[in-house]
């Protein structure tokens, strides 16, 4: 190995490439204007939905209730409930979305308290839709407090203590650090995005330095130049090595900045939004997401590697990338199974390569460091790289793959 | 000097089954002459050259270049080897000097070295006028220029052209006569293939004409005419070529 050479190769490389709009926009511009969109549109849509939905006063059927007027006024009386009577299409009308949801009432609801008999109050919704599940959950407060002004006042009448039917409360409060719930929801999507802009940094310049090279004829003119075969492939992978992480460190800021903006535009939309989308805007450990960068970078090596391997194969820059583009498939799958709830890291799934690089992100992201598994994935990650490259080498040294007829 | 010895290449195809590109190929080119090799096309001429710049190994035989083994010191031998093919292009993205710079850094040359030998060889070959601009946007006689730069750049002692006038043009194709002409003069080992008779006999000290991988016929200009009994090399070529066919 000459080191001079190697550093020849990838300076040239490196110039080459910066001189090339098509890689800076791949590379670099790319995952800079993309990432503050994927965080603005995910944000904004959420911030706006919920927004919306909680402003609006959801329309009620109201079935029933006709020789009940007591709970009827009490209803109407409520402003956050709009009551329309039911027509005969009302089920139609909920899941056309004219109605949000419908409330049956017996017609002597009245009567039934008033004898202390058991009567049922039910509530029709659109499942899974928010609007609809907001209009439920109005309706079902103001039951369960018309209900527990009954239990005060018949408590009262019989001289007993509210504490006769309620003798303990029940509370839940959550003590997982506010990292530990971001790192459930949008944490999990942090490395997926990294390593998906770690590989996709590398595929351009990857093809570019072999088939291009290829195409273009300039292979056989490097190859008869005293640069030993290794020199050249270790000096070409650097170059793609840098693309690929160039293109994570572009997106890790371009993360940062729109997180940061997006942040103080969501506290201008009002402290009630804000309210709402603390659950979905999570706060993330700092440190984890540099943890996290350092992470990716043997996949960084293993994705430059191998997508050589594959371009070197190729005659023509267009048969590189139909060899090239399946690929992405293999490299968001185990990414995406990541995601996947219950699915949690162990010794086994850490010598998968990317699953247990997506699992242990969202490990980091939330703030918890499980030391010997991140230096499982780390050095099982180095040795694949190394593995990945040691065959890149091979490849570059076969002459019926340099020049294939 | 070059020297080879029962040169052969085999190629293994998926389709066409064995390939004898080369096949039993001997002769030698000692410095300051000129060697020929014609052939047509799929003759096996580029896979020969190929074997002598070490981007190929031999299936069977030896051969030196600059009295460095093809086989064993394949880093030794390109640095001694000038190599220019139809089918070694230069990097679009980069101007003419940083071409020259990058084959010159990669020859082991020192950076006060690669200055000077830019100033050499843009002197002679009249290029001082493009030296900086990008090689993309070059016409084919500043390409073909800055090509014969980079393959002369650390001054080799052995030069190897294949087909180098295909494509261009009736000057820029005499300019490259007239510059492999001037290698010669100078105490170059030239090793030259074309399938243009005219070239051969304007050029070569020693022609040796190559058909589907053998060397069939070997010697000056005049030697060949007495053994085909003709002067005209097309003739002479016909004439080799078909015995061969008829041996066959
Ligand atoms: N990489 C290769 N794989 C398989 N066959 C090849 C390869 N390179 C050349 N050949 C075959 O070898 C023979 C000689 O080719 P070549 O040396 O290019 O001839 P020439 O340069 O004289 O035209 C041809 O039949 C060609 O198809
Ligand atoms: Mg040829």
């Amino acid at each position: 190995m000459n080191w001079r050479n190697i550093f020849t190769v990838y300076l040239k490389e490196l110039r080459d490439t910066v001189r090339d709009r098509r890689t800076l926009l791949s590379t670099l511009v790319l995952p800079t204007v993309l990432m503050p969109c994927l965080v603005f549109s995910a944000g904004t849509v959420a911030s706006r939905i919920i927004h919306k939905a909680s402003a609006e006063i959801p329309t009620v059927a109201l079935i029933g209730a006709k020789a009940s007027p007591a709970v009827r006024t009490a209803l109407e009386a409520n402003p956050r409930l709009r009551l329309v009577a039911a027509t005969d299409d009302w089920r139609t009308r909920i899941a056309d979305k004219k109605l949000r949801a419908a409330v049956e009432i017996p017609d002597d609801f009245d009567a039934a308290l008033e004898r202390g008999t058991p009567a049922l109050v039910k509530f029709y919704n659109y499942e899974s839709e928010l609007r609809s599940g907001l209009a439920v959950s109005e309706l079902r407060r103001f039951f369960t407090d018309y209900r527990d002004k009954l239990v005060a006042a018949r408590l009262r009448e019989r001289g007993l203590s509210p504490a006769f039917v309620r003798p303990f409360e029940l509370r839940s409060q959550n003590v997982a650090p506010p990292e530990k719930v971001g790192g459930n929801s949008i944490g999990g999507l942090i490395p997926y995005l990294f390593i998906i802009f770690c590989f996709v940094g590398a595929i351009y310049p990857a093809i570019d330095l072999t088939a291009g090279e290829k195409e273009r004829g300039t292979l056989e003119t490097i190859l008869c130049s005293p640069v030993g075969r290794t020199d050249l492939v270790l000096g070409k992978f650097l170059m793609v090595l840098t693309a690929s992480l160039a293109t994570v460190l572009c997106s890790l800021a371009s993360m940062g900045i729109s997180l940061l903006l997006g942040g103080s535009l969501l506290l201008k939309n009002g402290a009630a939004v804000a309210g709402a989308m603390a659950g979905a805007m999570p706060t993330l450990d700092p440190l984890g997401v540099l943890a996290v960068v350092a992470m990716v970078l043997p996949f960084a090596m293993l994705f430059s590697a191998l997508l050589m391997t594959i371009a070197l194969f190729a005659k023509s820059i267009k048969e590189a990338q139909t060899y090239v583009t399946p690929l992405v498939v293999l490299v968001i799958l185990p990414a995406m199974m990541a995601l996947l709830p219950g699915v949690e890291l162990n010794t086994k799934l850490a010598l998968v390569p990317i699953l247990n690089l997506s699992l242990v992100s969202k490990e980091l992201v939330s703030g918890v460091w499980h030391w010997p598994h991140l230096a499982l994935i780390f050095g099982s990650s180095c040795l694949y790289a190394a593995a990945a490259l040691a065959l890149c080498v091979r490849m570059f040294n076969r002459e019926d793959v340099l020049f294939r007829a | 000097m070059i020297a080879v010895r029962g040169l052969t290449k085999i190629f293994r195809d998926k389709k066409r089954g064995e390939i004898r590109a080369v096949d039993d190929v001997s002769f030698t080119c000692p410095a300051g002459r000129i060697y020929g090799l014609l052939g047509a096309n799929g003759a096996g001429k580029t896979t020969t050259l190929r074997l002598l710049a070490t981007l190929l190994q031999p299936t069977a035989g030896e051969a030196s270049v600059a009295d460095c083994d093809v086989r064993t010191q394949p880093e030794q031998v390109r640095s001694r080897i000038g190599f220019l093919a139809t089918s070694t292009a230069l990097y679009g993205r980069l101007t003419a000097r940083e071409t020259i710079a990058y084959f010159g850094r990669l020859n082991g040359l020192s950076d006060e070295r690669i200055a000077a030998r830019t100033r050499e060889l843009a002197d002679e070959l009249d290029m001082h006028e493009f030296l900086d601009r990008r090689v993309e946007k070059f016409s084919t006689g500043m390409k073909q220029k800055t090509s014969i730069a980079r393959t002369l750049v650390h001054d080799p002692a052995v030069l190897v052209f294949d087909e180098p006038t295909l494509g261009l043009d009736v000057m820029a194709a005499r300019a490259i006569v007239r510059f492999v002409r001037d290698c010669r003069d100078r105490g170059k080992t030239v090793l030259y293939s074309t399938h243009v008779m005219s070239e051969v006999e304007k050029l070569c000290d020693t022609i040796g004409i190559i058909h589907c991988g053998r060397l069939v016929a070997e010697g000056t200009q005049a030697e060949l005419a007495a053994r085909f009994g003709d002067t005209d090399m097309e003739e002479i070529f016909v004439r080799a070529v078909g015995a061969t066919e008829a041996n066959a």
